[in-house]
């Protein structure tokens, strides 16, 4: 969190630089394999959330909040919740009032039960994981900025 | 599950958690729940539960440390004597 332009270190930001699109695809791996493996939307929307962290840290907060601004996250953390309930009530409607609320076998991407399952599974955790990545991300950023009332009193 | 690797890592943990408590630093105490929450997910994967490990070296060790070190940054560095 370095506040001034001024003091700039070469090697972590390059490290920063070449780490970052790594971090965000092993979380992609991590919710797509969350199904059958260890992992899942959780742990995949903490680990890619963890690179917007390290941007943060190793560049400057303000270069990371205009690259993830303020209506972004309240956006996709609100979309991330509407496919999981959406998914959910999908399964409601092609069950055709038997209730199987999360049942995504019955929702009809394909011709096959188990596919349907597999792949309404992979959209659940697609749903957690942009949820889980807005959320983490907006902890950081409100504990880290300061506001402007106190950006005039104390320092540091 | 190997005994002698279990009793280190939960010697080491219990020592971690010790130092954490008493330091007056609190970067450093933070630092130090950074190592306590790794060796913990060591400990989970030990015990053959690699979910839970995996759980705890990404919110623990990743993003709590953040957090807490963006709190500390926030509010002042040193425990106050009493």
């Amino acid at each position: 969190m370095k506040e001034e332009q001024g003091e700039r270190d070469v090697i972590i930001e390059t490290v920063a630089r070449v780490m970052i699109p790594f971090i965000q695809l092993f979380a992609l791996y991590v919710i797509i394999h969350g199904a059958g493996g260890p992992g899942g939307g959780f742990q995949g929307g903490v680990v890619f959330a963890s690179g917007f962290i390290l941007y943060i840290i190793a560049f400057n907060l303000a270069g990371g909040r205009k690259r993830f601004p303020e209506s972004a996250n309240t956006i996709l953390s609100s979309v991330g919740l509407y496919i999981y309930a959406g998914i959910g009530l999908l399964a409601i409607l092609f069950s055709f009032g038997a209730a199987q609320y999360l049942n995504y076998g019955f929702i009809p991407f394909t011709s096959h039960f188990e596919e349907n399952r597999a792949l309404g599974m992979d959209f659940v955790e697609m749903g957690i994981g942009i949820t889980v990545m807005a959320i983490i991300a907006s902890i950081f950023f409100d504990l880290a900025e300061k506001d402007e009332k106190q950006k005039e009193g104390e320092d540091g | 599950m190997i005994l002698s690797i279990d009793l280190i890592l939960l010697f080491f943990v219990v020592l971690i958690a010790v130092a954490a408590i008493t330091l007056r630093d609190l970067l450093s105490a933070v630092i130090l729940l950074g190592a306590y929450s790794f060796l913990m997910a060591l400990i989970w994967v030990e015990l053959q539960s690699v979910d839970v490990g995996f759980t705890e070296a990404a919110v623990g060790a990743g993003a709590t440390t953040a957090f807490l070190i963006a709190a500390v940054s926030r509010t002042t560095r040193w425990e106050k004597k009493k």
